[in-house]
């Protein structure tokens, strides 16, 4: 429920992180890439914000930038009550445990000489005092957790499918029991059955411990199942915020509508039947975005003033946010109390 | 197999065991199936099922040791490709068929421009000059939706980001028009809508070229959307083989049931938890004396302990390794 009493964990203030292009024989700037082109959200405590979006558009690196795994372009990021956004690396060290990372790719991030035992264990190492049972009790609880046989502590990470891989990356960034969790497609490499186990543990643990997810996916039926709201990436901005139930069932935003019309159905006939909004058209590139909106270039709504005026990024009606011409009209309902869309709140 | 057309690739019985510190591995157990020119066979099961070392045991990409294609055919282009020369089989690689792997081994080398490694194929296998290749190459990036493709020849990989990493190495795989195609989870980092215009552009060029498609995905939605047949995979083991419709309509295994339920939906009634299909995979140490599932399915009986259930046809093109009969709600050959 999204009452007064919630507060944000985690705080996002016009956040940017662009990427120097460098070209030619001396290797001068040319340019930049605009990963993260100015997004603003909150993440509620014990909520987990879906973050959705094209491939490219800046969601990992979104999602990197908040955890200060990059020193970004601008912005302020508070989490915890602590402003992290200009904070140096080396003091950043002793908040790790209190905000980890599970990856998109689960081979980046596994040591291959490292045993699965050691690997999970690793930051136990590092920032727990338990003694060596303790750490063989916890490693072989993670294990369970994450649908692992405890007969594979000591393979190495090569003897494992994709799926296997990523599961021990999980039991790893919940080793230490963090508040918030960014996932970045946690779930991307596991077969559905393996999904659905992983997703519900994921729940579990919030519930357990009141753990704040920012879960970056692209399969939507599973942020439609996980999310309290989510939010909607295009071309390194966000273009709709808005709470789960709403998202799904009026989506506002021309790229939300497309993006919920493209989702395969598991159902053979209705997946062959379905009239689908597919997308002309490439997305532009983050270094050289169009001018006005960027969604302006494939839009099937597009009008004259979205090739020339960014549409403002602002709260529409309650709890829904989207940055969108199509809405101009609509009153800023920020700080109101209109009755209509009360459903918005309770989500 | 009621297979009426020839096969484009026919395998029989593969077999491929991993030796280990632990003992052997057998991670694929007497798979077969077969692929019509044109047809699309769509590819599920569980992490650790076998789908990957099945596609890279028929291609010679597995190193040996540890691993050990120990027995079956593949039968390609009059040819048993588990019996040809590594340089037969290195021309038909990335040539007839065209693969794109999930796994490391066989993705984007990081110190090489993205544009020559889509050219390498192009000059290899079709014999193109430089400036044709070039040519091609920005061609293909722009089939699969990369933008601003002819600058981005020049980038290496670590300058795209995951999702168009993957279509760079479909755009690969595409180079030589292949007459089989074998994608392992391509779509899998992918957003939806690129997915969907991927989704299209294979069957485009099936269409197009005849050349058929096997399409490895835990995306059950994809699998409805495009694929003709569809082979469900279960430790080591082919458990059910049928036309899509028939799959999700009738599934008869049950593990395949038991899937079908696990998947939430976009539209309708949310579930406030996800169905999951209890306990763990199977170890696959040893050859199966049993039925792999046994230890996760509701309606086990003595049997499934005692011996492995074979593919059962069931007609139609269905086929299902259970010694239960869902229809009846009785015990197979009983
Ligand atoms: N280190 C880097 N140097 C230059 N460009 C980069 C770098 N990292 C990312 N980019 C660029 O930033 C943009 C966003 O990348 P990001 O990895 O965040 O995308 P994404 O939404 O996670 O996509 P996917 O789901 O496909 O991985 C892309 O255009 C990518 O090429
Ligand atoms: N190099 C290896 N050494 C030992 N076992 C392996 C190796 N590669 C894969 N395996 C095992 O083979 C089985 C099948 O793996 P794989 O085909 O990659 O699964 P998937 O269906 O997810 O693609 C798994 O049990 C895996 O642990
Ligand atoms: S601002 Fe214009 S181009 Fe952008 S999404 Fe809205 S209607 Fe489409
Ligand atoms: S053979 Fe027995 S254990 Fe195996 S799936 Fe069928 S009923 Fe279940
Ligand atoms: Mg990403
Ligand atoms: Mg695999």
């Amino acid at each position: 429920m999204l009452d007064a009493t919630k507060k944000p964990l985690v705080s996002v203030k016009d956040l940017k992180m662009h990427f120097p292009i460098y070209a030619g024989l001396l290797r001068r700037r040319v340019g930049e890439v605009k990963a993260v082109d100015g997004v603003s959200f909150d993440v509620f405590e014990g909520e987990t914000l879906g973050l959705v979006g094209e491939s490219g558009c800046g969601k990992s690196t979104c999602g990197r930038a908040v955890l200060r795994l990059y020193d970004i372009t601008s912005g302020a990021i508070s989490i915890d009550g602590r402003e992290i956004g200009a904070t140096p690396q080396t003091a950043l060290r002793e908040m790790r445990p209190t905000m980890q990372m599970v990856f998109q790719d689960p081979q980046a991030s596994l040591n291959p000489r490292m045993t699965v035992e050691n690997i999970i264990k690793e930051p136990l190492d590092e920032h727990t005092k338990l003694s060596d049972a303790e750490k063989r009790e916890k490693v072989g609880e993670l294990m369970d957790a994450v649908g692992l046989n405890r007969k594979f502590a000591k393979r190495y990470p090569h003897a494992f499918s994709g799926g296997q891989r990523q599961r021990i990356g999980i039991a790893r960034a919940l080793a230490l029991n963090p508040k918030f969790i960014v996932c970045d497609e946690p779930i991307a490499a596991l077969d559905v059955s393996i999904q659905a186990q992983v997703v519900n543990l994921l729940e579990d643990l919030q519930e357990q411990f009141g753990l704040t997810y920012l879960f970056i996916s692209h399969d939507l039926s599973m942020v439609r199942h996980i999310a309290t709201r989510v939010a909607v990436m295009y071309l390194g901005k966000i273009v709709e915020l808005a709470p789960r139930d709403g998202l799904y069932a009026d989506p506002l935003h021309p790229y939300t509508k497309a993006l919920l019309s493209a989702v395969p159905e598991p159902d053979p006939s209705l997946a062959r039947s379905t009239q689908r909004i597919i997308l002309k058209g490439d997305v532009p590139s983050p270094s050289n975005p169009p001018e006005g909106c960027n969604f302006c270039t494939r839009c099937p709504s597009v009008m004259d003033i979205c090739k020339r005026v960014e549409p403002e990024y602002r709260e529409v009606h309650p709890g829904r946010f989207t940055a969108c011409h199509l809405y101009n009209d609509t009153i800023d309902t920020a700080g109101s109390t209109a009755g209509h869309e009360a459903e918005g709140h309770t989500q | 197999m009621p297979d009426g057309a020839l096969p484009v690739l026919n395998v029989r019985d593969l077999k491929t065991v991993f030796q280990t510190r632990g003992g052997e591995v057998h991670a694929v157990n007497d798979v077969s199936f077969s692929l019509k020119p044109g047809e699309l066979l769509g590819v599920v099961g569980e992490s650790g099922s076998g789908k990957s070392v099945t596609m890279m045991s028929l291609l010679g990409l597995l190193p040996s040791p540890p691993a050990d294609v120990r027995g079956g055919t593949v039968m390609f282009d009059g040819k048993d490709l588990l019996c040809v020369t590594q340089e037969e089989l290195r021309s038909v690689r990335g040539g007839k068929i065209g693969f794109v792997f999930q796994d490391p081994m066989t993705s984007l080398n990081p110190v090489y421009q993205v544009g020559f490694q889509i050219m390498e194929p192009l000059r290899k296998h079709m014999g193109m000059t430089k400036r044709q290749a070039t040519a091609r190459a920005q061609e293909l990036l722009e089939l699969v939706g990369i933008p601003d493709a002819k600058r981005r020849l020049n980038d290496y990989p670590h300058q795209f980001s995951g999702g168009m990493r993957q279509r760079v190495m479909i755009a690969i795989a595409l180079a030589c028009d292949p007459q089989v195609l074998i994608a392992d989870e391509p779509t899998t980092a992918l957003d939806v809508t690129i997915q969907a215009q991927i989704l299209e552009l294979m069957k485009e060029l099936r269409d197009k070229l005849g050349m058929a498609v096997i399409w490895i995905t835990h995306d059950l939605g994809v699998i409805a959307g495009i694929a003709d047949r569809v082979m469900v995979m279960y430790g080591g083991q082919v458990v059910e083989h049928a036309p899509v419709k028939e799959l999700f309509n009738d599934p008869q295994h049950p593990y395949t049931r038991a899937l079908l339920k696990t998947i939430p939906k976009i539209h309708g009634g949310r579930a406030a938890r996800l169905t999951i299909i209890e306990g763990q995979p199977p170890m696959m140490t040893g050859a199966p004396t049993a039925c792999p599932f046994r230890d996760r399915c509701d309606v086990a009986f003595d049997r499934c302990a005692a011996e492995n259930p074979p593919r059962y046809d069931l007609g139609e093109g269905h086929d299902a390794a259970c010694f239960f009969d869902a229809r009846t709600g009785g015990p197979r050959d009983a």
